[in-house]
Parts: C-alpha cells; structure tokens; sequence
C-alpha cells in the first residue's frame, strides 16, 4: 500500500521536503512507517521514534494500522500560541 | 456576515473577534491575547515565524471548540492563530470566550488556550537580530508562557 507522509517545520527542515510517498506492506503500522521514513530520508535518524504523529488529520498511536492512501504526518512538538 | 478565519496571515483584527463571539444575553467577555515576545533566556529575538499543518489546525480547533460548547452551551467563541512572520510585540494568537457571567468567560477562555497549547499543529522558529535562528520546540517553560 501507499501512504503519503507529510513532514512540517524542523522535520521538513532535515529532510530539506516537505512530502514523500511511501510504499509499505498491508497491516504496517504508524510506526513501521516512521521506521521507514527515519531510514529513507536525509537527516532522517533525527526524528524521534516515537514523534508524535497524526493520521489524516487526527492525533493517532504509535500501533495504529495504516491503510492504502492514508496521510501520514510527522509533528514535531507543538509549540501554537 | 461570514466568521473570521481561525488561521490567517493578516494582523489580528480583535475587534472583528469580539464582534463574532457577542450576543444580546452574553455579559462576560474574556480575551486571551499570546504576543510575540523576548526573555533573558530567549535572547535577541526580533520575530517567530509561524507556521502550521492548515487542514489539522481547522479540525482540531472545531473539536476543541464543540468540547468548550459542551461545557459552556452558553458561550459564543471567536478564536484566530496567526502564522507566517510575526514581529516583536505583535498578536500570534486570540481567543474569546463570551458567556452569561464573568467566571464561566475566564474558565472557558483558559480551557480553550490551554487545549490550543496542547494540541493545535503550529510552529515557532525564533529570528534573532543577527539573523540566526532557532525552532523553538519543547522548551515551553509552563502554562503560563504566551
């Protein structure tokens, strides 16, 4: 399946893009696909296993089961106000 | 009239936000206004740059608000997060919590800042006078910081 991963502000920064699709098997998890992206990426082994993350839209655990075209997002921590 | 956007580029119109949260039976008003700021620990600080993840600030603004609604069904709220680069001393962010009396107005305006802190997907990255600068990232020193 294919889950698009969106990355925002340091995150992005690391990775110098803001977006990469990802190609993992059926059943992966959240964190199978942060295992992917840390591995994948330039300055990738700087983001936390265990970011926080939010799957379309919504903040999601770590064990949660991804699905085929889920957004997959990687937040740093938040710093609003 | 339409309501303001929650997310915006523009300089907070306060105004505007009060104008959207008030009504005939609504006599207490409490705002919470979070500026733009420089500390000894800070340093030289002459702006942030906001920025934030657009689609999920929308959504969980609207969830934060339905939860301040089932405790407050009284209350009207106006809520504006700023991003893009602010200057010292400028607006980042408002909320306004307008209720029948002055205490539920400050409880719901706390809750919904407190909930925004928590949850709203925005950055800061600090621009220094030199031009350096910095993310500003769990270093949030209590609740009490803007």
């Amino acid at each position: 399946m294919k889950v698009r991963c969106r990355l925002f502000a340091r995150y992005a920064e690391l990775a110098g893009l803001e977006e990469v699709e990802i190609e993992l098997p059926g059943s992966a998890t959240v964190a199978d696909a942060v295992s992917r992206v840390r591995a994948m990426l330039r300055g990738g082994e700087l983001i936390p296993k265990h970011t926080l993350v939010a799957v379309n839209h919504e903040h999601s655990p770590m064990d949660q089961v991804l699905h085929d075209g889920d957004e997959l997002a990687l937040l740093p921590p938040l710093a609003g106000g | 009239m339409a309501s303001p956007p929650r997310l915006t580029r523009e300089k907070i119109d306060v105004v505007e936000l009060l104008r959207a949260a008030s009504g005939p039976g609504l006599g207490g008003t409490s705002i919470f206004l979070g500026t733009v700021r420089r500390s000894e620990d800070d340093g030289p600080v002459m702006a942030i740059e906001y920025s934030a993840y657009s689609e999920m600030v929308e959504s969980e603004f609207e969830k934060i608000l339905t939860e301040a609604r089932d405790k407050w069904p009284d209350a009207r709220f106006a809520v504006q997060h700023r991003i893009g680069r602010i200057p010292l001393g400028e607006t980042s962010i408002a909320i306004i919590a307008a209720t029948l009396h002055r205490t539920e107005a400050f409880e719901a305006c706390r809750y919904v800042i407190e909930e925004v802190k928590a949850r709203l997907t925005v950055w800061k990255k600090e621009i220094f006078e030199d031009g350096s600068e910095d993310w500003r990232e769990g270093r949030e020193r209590s609740a009490d910081s803007s």
